[in-house]
């Protein structure tokens, strides 16, 4: 009884609160397709330079489901287009993060590592990705591979980076703690120094995500036959400019959920951290 | 045999900035009897947190060594366990887990390790929240938690740095109070670092007053007041304006020196 008088005068207000907040939330997108809708319908410009958004969506719903083959080839094959680059991003951003660990580990730990390693590296770093294409393709030819090895040279070195970074700045007295409960070199780099630089690595690997999903996209317009940055070009060709959005608004999505996903593991693996997100530190 | 014995210890810090060394310690020779509860008292910066570091094993001494149980101070070891300023706790393990690292580190079992720890969360007070994480402790449990992690080592001598300097004065009280309980209790030998007058004569029952830098070993005092000390006694005064006088002559000197 007691709990349903406290509870009662609360819920509703909340409930408006998250309401209003969601509605704030949606008035600026909402408005920008309304006006885009209207202005593509309005005749100003072809509607093939410029499709309208229910066209996109049309567009997107045929490629995804096949229900009228407006997209003639691609009609009901988005799955097949998005795992193709699924498995690219994937592929690489997996040997990018078990490397660019092991390399940070060793650098930030070892002087010696960083001494014969890290110049090198960092003189790589600088070259970007894209323009190791054309070697890429002369080494790998046209297929996964260089999609793959352009996504781990995009990932692998914020993962790098990021771990030398978080490595490097352990409390030394963590480390001091560690040595004075009788642990052996190899213990304080597994048992504290590798879990006190977890937070530093998984900033590293979600920046990682993101360039790796660039870089398929990249791959697939230039030197891979499929995925949707290969759709997306190839649609571009042909004039289907809806198809080119609805191909823009997959890849923005899948590495939307791709960091989602990465940001739930993140929340798992560092749970330890969440009090201090009430004080502000965190999020 | 002294449980630690200190010999000739010196200590230079290289600045290569300024292209000058620093004389940190200068001849420092001490002797620490088992089980005697010692309170190194000095001012900021006058080496007593490096003194202990040395003893500690983590920073070598330029010249002269430390000794405890008779042998060469080389490395951190857990013969000597050390409570830290700030509480220094794994922030990814629980309470239970950071007073249990050490038999982690040595490779016994969980359920071993868990009721071994217990014991010392209950010795320190922290029974309810040994599964908490230390960002979701105040800063007085977390100390205690290093507190009980240093104890489960059960170390030869136990080694603090201002362990109490950043919590409020009702905590500190009331942690002084349980370290002394401890300390009766289990019989080990601390060294305990402070730059608080009060807090020396309430916990030691032999002060070591340093001077200023280069810190050199002003005096070592027996106090052998009867415990639980009544900091308003003519006793404990007395004591304290002995100490004081110590440490007013040191800042004398140095200012006919300046």
């Amino acid at each position: 009884m007691t709990s349903a008088i406290e509870v009662s005068p609360v819920t509703p207000v909340a409930r408006t609160f998250r309401l209003s907040q969601a509605v704030e939330r949606c008035v600026v997108p909402v408005l920008l397709i309304a006006g885009w809708e209207v202005f593509a319908r309005s005749g100003y410009l072809p509607p093939a330079l410029l499709p309208a958004p229910s066209a996109v969506l049309h567009a997107l719903g045929d490629w995804v489901f096949g229900f009228d083959e407006t997209t003639q080839t691609y009609s009901g094959h988005w799955t097949r287009d998005a795992l193709a680059s699924a498995l690219r991003v994937f592929g690489g951003f997996a040997l990018a993060g078990a490397l660019g660990i092991l390399a940070g580990v060793a650098i930030g730990w070892s002087r010696v590592f960083e001494k014969t390693l890290e110049p090198t590296l960092q003189m790589l770093r600088p070259i970007p990705p894209v323009s190791w294409i054309p070697l890429a393709i002369i080494w790998f030819g046209i297929a996964n591979k260089p999609a793959i090895f352009l996504v781990f040279l995009g990932a692998f070195f914020p993962v790098l980076m990021n771990t030398i970074h978080g490595v490097k700045t352990v409390d030394h007295n963590l480390v001091r703690a560690g040595a004075m409960m009788g642990a052996t070199g190899r213990q304080l780099l597994t048992g504290i120094v590798f879990p006190a630089a977890l937070p530093s690595i998984f900033s590293g690997l979600r920046i990682a995500i993101g360039s790796a999903w660039m870089l398929t996209v990249t791959a697939e317009m230039v030197a891979v036959k499929s995925g949707l940055g290969y759709v997306l070009w190839d649609s571009y060709y042909f004039l289907r400019y809806d198809l080119v959005l609805a191909a823009m608004i997959s890849i923005g999505l899948l590495g939307y959920l791709s960091d989602l996903g990465l940001k739930a593991i993140m929340a798992r693996v560092l749970h330890w951290q969440s009090a201090t997100t009430v004080q502000g530190r965190a999020g | 045999m002294a449980a630690i014995e200190l010999r000739k210890v010196v200590k230079i810090f290289a600045d290569p900035k300024r292209g000058r060394e620093l004389l940190t310690l200068d001849n420092i020779d001490l002797d620490i009897d088992a089980n005697d509860f010692v309170c190194l008292l000095g001012p900021s910066g006058c080496g007593k947190s490096t003194l202990l570091n040395i003893i500690a094993g983590f920073e070598n001494s330029t010249s002269g060594q430390a000794l405890v149980d008779g042998q060469i101070v080389d490395r951190p070891g857990s013969d000597r366990g050390v409570v830290f300023q700030q509480p220094t706790l794994m922030p990814w393990l629980t309470a239970i887990d950071n007073v249990a690292f050490s038999l982690k580190l040595k490779g016994v079992a969980k359920q071993e390790r868990q009721r071994r720890a217990m014991e010392f969360i209950d010795l320190v007070g922290l029974r309810g929240f040994e599964h908490h994480h230390p960002a979701e402790l105040s800063g007085g449990m977390n100390q205690r938690v290093g507190i009980a992690r240093a104890l489960l080592m059960n170390p030869r001598v136990i080694l603090m740095d201002e362990p109490f300097a950043a919590l409020d004065a009702q905590t500190k009280l009331e942690m002084q109070e349980e370290l002394v309980a401890i300390w009766q209790k289990h019989r080990c030998t601390i060294v305990f670092v402070t730059h608080s007058v009060d807090e020396a004569l309430v916990l030691g029952n032999k002060i070591v007053v340093m001077t200023r830098r280069p810190g050199r070993i002003r005096e070592s005092v027996a106090f052998d007041l009867p415990r639980p000390r009544d900091i308003t006694s003519p006793e404990f005064n007395d004591a304290k304006r002995r100490v004081l006088a110590l440490i007013r002559e040191e800042s004398t000197r140095i200012a006919q020196v300046a």
